[in-house]
């Protein structure tokens, strides 16, 4: 799972009103090479939560993005390259995603992340 | 300009509005005056009919701005044999000849300079010639002044003689009444490679419902898949869409309910990442297990997506499932309350989602996450005992229905693809209204789930379907014989 599923998901369980974004528990990240696409990255950004985005790459170890960002750092290719390793190339490919309202734990097994909700929780 | 546009005969009623996609794409639409007179997002092109010919024929003619776009169009299009300049036409070799000969000079002359090389190809429809016969109508050619040298292996420039007969029968093929002979330089032609690449017998992970691999790269053609989209496939099973996505650059990203599909596949070596792999193409962006009834999907998230193509599950090959336990939905007990120690184990129940439930998810699901002009391309079945008119197909305000097409699957039921564009932002009153429904169909879950059984309906024996019995009967074999969606 890469930070930007991420940064798409929350915790949808029923009378959550908090679900995102979720805690990460690391159990195995690893790193994939991706070819970097200026253009997707600077679609991406306006629709990224950031503050989720840089708490959630250094709580799987990687922190050089700067805490706040804004569009006219997409200029710098420096920057780029740091949002585009945070965004697509670190995995969680074991671990956990919590809620941060109820502590439910999603598992993240061979890279998929389960968002399948129990049935007391739909 | 006006240029030949020829199609392989096969899935007619894709045709067009393939090239009109892919149009888009190339930029044969000018964005700006797009916005002003089609505020839709969408323009549609030109198109005239040879002489005579049935709308089912092979040969149209298409305008186009330029022939760059023209190329490009017949180079990534999947139902485009070719696209071709047209010298001349005619119904007989002589009137052949008289067209080719008064069609401008300065138009021909620099494709039959003399340091260039060229190859003549004879194509037929309908008929089959000898290759005695074709070169025979090569060489009838002779008048149009050839100065390059033959090259058969690789020309610079290709030009093509058409012919289709005057068969007057019924035997198949769309009742062109008059013969017909086109002459013309080709401008672009499909891959043909690709299909037999991707065709599903090569794949190492199928599964029972794998999206064939023409109809999949149709999908991304009329989802506008290019490098730097993102496209999603809220069913993606084994990815047989998304690899089509892929193939054209876009980035991908599935969700299934099914984890032992998503996750496990058959094995290290055979499941969803490894169709990717088998073909060079870039990994999924995300694969996640997730239910569409109850999408995981951040509250303030929207606008993401450039697309959405899916194949969601009607219920006839496959059926859908959401969460939440047959027996519990039918109220006929309370949610299971699952015991702490076994919460990280659990496997939670799963209960059969409607057609109608699953496509208003769809749909709202959709008008959230497609950006402005982006696209939703999906199938939809209908049975073929109604006449169906577009409005019996689902439609939802944020989208405007470009395309359906639609293909025959068995003398009961077809299957539309729908090809829609996002005209309008994604309001709170749409998501309340959207809410509310979804309420509805939880509680009436077993009356939706009857309404939209289009299994037992295309399954149902034949007898108890046409209880009008004479009549049934009567009105399918009055049904003409040649009906061109069959191909």
């Amino acid at each position: 799972m890469r930070l930007l599923t991420h940064n798409m998901l929350s915790s949808n369980i029923k009378g959550v009103t908090n679900g995102f974004p979720l805690r990460i528990e690391v159990e195995k990240v690893v790193e994939k090479e991706v070819d970097l696409n200026p253009d997707f990255l600077r679609s991406m950004f306006s629709k990224i939560d950031w503050k989720a985005l840089v708490h959630a790459a250094r709580s799987i170890g990687y922190s050089e993005l700067p805490d706040e960002a804004d569009p006219s750092m997409l200029d710098s290719d420096d920057f780029l390259s740091r949002f585009h390793h945070a965004l697509l190339q670190l995995h969680l490919e074991e671990g956990v995603l919590i809620c941060p309202e109820t502590g439910r734990r999603f598992p993240v097994n061979k890279g998929i992340p389960n968002m399948l909700l129990h049935e007391d929780e739909v | 300009m006006w240029y030949l546009c020829v199609f392989y005969h096969r899935l007619l009623d894709y045709r067009k509005s393939e090239v009109e996609s892919l149009a888009q794409l190339f930029g044969a639409f000018d964005p700006e005056g797009l916005d002003q007179q089609n505020p839709k997002g969408y323009c549609s092109l030109e198109w005239r009919l040879p002489q005579h010919h049935h709308p089912d024929s092979p040969f149209h003619f298409v305008n186009l701005p330029s022939e760059d776009v023209a190329r490009k169009i017949a180079n990534r299009s999947i139902l485009v044999k070719g696209m071709y300049e047209l010298w001349g036409e005619g119904d007989s070799y002589k009137e052949l000849e008289e067209s080719i000969k008064s069609y401008p000079d300065e138009r021909k002359l620099p494709y039959l300079e003399s340091g260039s090389t060229f190859k003549i190809n004879v194509d037929t429809f309908g008929k089959v010639l000898s290759l005695q016969d074709q070169n025979q109508r090569i060489q009838g050619l002779s008048y149009i002044p050839f100065n390059g040298r033959v090259n058969l292996k690789n020309p610079d420039h290709k030009f093509w003689l058409m012919e289709t007969d005057d068969y007057g029968s019924n035997n198949g093929l769309p009742p062109i009444v008059q013969r017909r002979i086109f002459f013309g330089r080709e401008i672009g032609g499909a891959d043909r490679k690709l299909i037999p690449t991707y065709q599903l017998k090569s794949r190492t992970y199928l599964g029972p419902t794998a999206m064939d691999a023409e109809m999949a790269f149709l999908m991304a053609n009329q989802a506008l898949a290019l490098p730097g989209k993102l496209v999603y496939d809220p069913f993606v099973g084994t990815g047989s869409i998304l690899v089509a996505a892929a193939h054209f650059g876009a980035m991908t990203m599935g969700a299934d309910i099914d984890i032992r599909v998503v996750r496990d596949g058959r094995g290290p070596d055979c499941n969803v990442w490894s169709n990717f792999k088998q073909y060079g193409l870039p990994m999924p962006i995300a694969l996640l297990r997730a239910d569409n009834n109850l999408p995981p999907w951040r509250p303030g998230l929207k606008e993401v997506f450039d697309a959405i193509i899916s194949d969601p599950p009607y219920g006839v090959r496959a059926g859908g499932r959401k969460s939440g336990g047959r027996k519990l939905l039918k109220g006929a007990v309370s949610p299971y309350v699952v015991p702490d120690d076994k919460r990280t184990d659990h496997i939670p129940s799963t209960a059969p989602y409607s057609l109608v439930e699953c496509v208003h998810d769809l749909l709202d699901l959709a008008a959230r996450l497609i950006v402005m002009g982006g696209r939703l391309v999906f199938f939809y079945p209908v049975l073929r005992e109604d006449d169906y008119v577009e409005n019996h197909f689902p439609e939802h305000q944020c989208f405007k229905l470009i395309a359906s097409s639609e293909q025959i699957l068995s003398s009961r039921y077809s299957r539309v693809l729908l090809t829609m564009v996002k005209i309008s932002p994604y309001t709170e009153e749409i998501a309340d209204a959207a809410r509310i429904k979804h309420m509805e169909f939880r509680e009436n879950h077993l009356k939706w789930l009857e309404n939209g059984n289009l299994h037992s309906v295309v399954f149902s024996p034949a007898d108890s379907n046409s209880n009008a019995s004479g009549e049934g009967k009567l009105s399918k074999e009055s049904k003409p014989k040649y009906r061109g969606k069959y191909v």
